[in-house]
């Protein structure tokens, strides 16, 4: 791929059907919106399988990646809680058995 | 108009389609760049895809097929433009045949689409609808390219030898128009010279006949894919 410096990636999101939340689908590298309009079209919406995209630029996207915790509180995360023994009690005592 | 049939018509328009479709796919995979790549092969598709309606519409009249109109005629039966038929170019001569290609075809869309017939008009409309991004596309191009010396080095280079053949896409009397839109849009006069019509082949169609029919003429009874 060449890269021209006037180039500028687009992140391109996707609403299979109306209604449904936008997902990122992937990227197109473009000199400008316009460009970027009809390779986001060709790439993401030529099988019918998007009903509307959003182009955002890269550059435009303010990213969080740090996330800290120093004191280990695992209670406040999903993985915090180990229900299988209590799963089970629960089984027993409604007389079903996991199939 | 020069007296032809609607069938011949249809061949024409579809002729140009198959064949321009054919030759801008020859990009596939070694366009400029992965999303040029993508864009150009999904309008060679469209493009195709029109002819296929195109020949639908004429093989209903000639009590024929698509697939026969489409392949099983000898090279010379093709009613294409000349400027269709040149093979895979430099790119900036890509971008200008692309240009020149959908700036005539919006020309003779305009006229189809206001026909009397309902099947011509209904499929010309239909066309245009996908068209109007072909020539988003080939705009965009046009404007990159002008916007840096070099590019517009070559771009001019490549118009003022396409011309000729871009006249020769449309009947006389839309060619004046199509000089009016050009030079309107480039800002300058393009070359006063007799068109390379329709009607006469140049060697490369042959050459491509006998690639794109290949697989017909080795399965006439229908390839299985």
């Amino acid at each position: 791929m060449s890269e021209n410096a006037t180039d500028t990636v687009f992140e391109v999101f996707r609403q299979e059907r109306k209604g449904q939340p936008f997902q990122h689908a992937g990227s197109v590298l473009a000199p400008d919106l316009r460009f970027a309009e009809i390779y986001a079209r060709e790439q993401y919406g030529r099988r019918q399988e998007s009903s509307a995209l959003w182009l955002v630029r890269r550059d435009a996207i303010d990213e969080l990646s740090d996330f800290p915790d120093e004191f280990d509180l695992k209670y406040r995360r999903v993985d915090g809680y180990s229900i299988k023994a209590r799963l089970k009690e629960a089984r027993e005592r409604a007389g079903t058995q996991p199939s | 108009m020069p007296e032809r049939s609607r069938a011949d018509l249809l061949l024409e328009l579809a002729d140009d389609e198959l064949v321009i479709g054919w030759r801008n796919s020859e990009w596939t995979g070694i366009a400029p760049f992965l999303e040029e790549d993508v864009a150009f092969s999904s309008i060679a598709q469209n493009e195709i895809g029109h002819a296929r309606a195109l020949y639908e519409l004429a093989a209903e009249e000639l009590g024929s097929t698509a697939d026969e109109l489409a392949f099983d005629r000898s090279p010379g039966d093709y009613r294409c433009a000349p400027l269709v038929e040149l093979r895979r170019l430099e790119w900036a001569w890509t971008v200008a045949r692309h240009w020149l290609y959908e700036l005539a075809d919006e020309l003779r869309l305009e006229r189809l689409k206001a026909s009397g017939d309902p099947a011509v008009a209904g499929l010309a409309a239909k066309m245009d609808r996908e068209e109007t991004y072909h020539r988003l596309h080939a705009d965009m191009w046009v404007t990159r390219l002008l916007s840096v010396r070099e590019g517009r080095l070559r771009l001019d280079e490549a118009l003022d030898g396409l011309w000729p053949f871009a006249l020769g896409v449309l009947d006389e009397e839309l060619r004046p128009e199509l000089r009016r839109r050009a030079e309107a849009r480039l800002g300058r006069e393009l070359p006063d010279v007799d068109p390379v019509a329709r009607g006469d082949h140049v060697g490369e169609l042959a050459e491509l006949w006998e690639e794109m029919t290949s697989v017909r003429r080795s399965a006439p009874a229908g390839a299985q894919w």
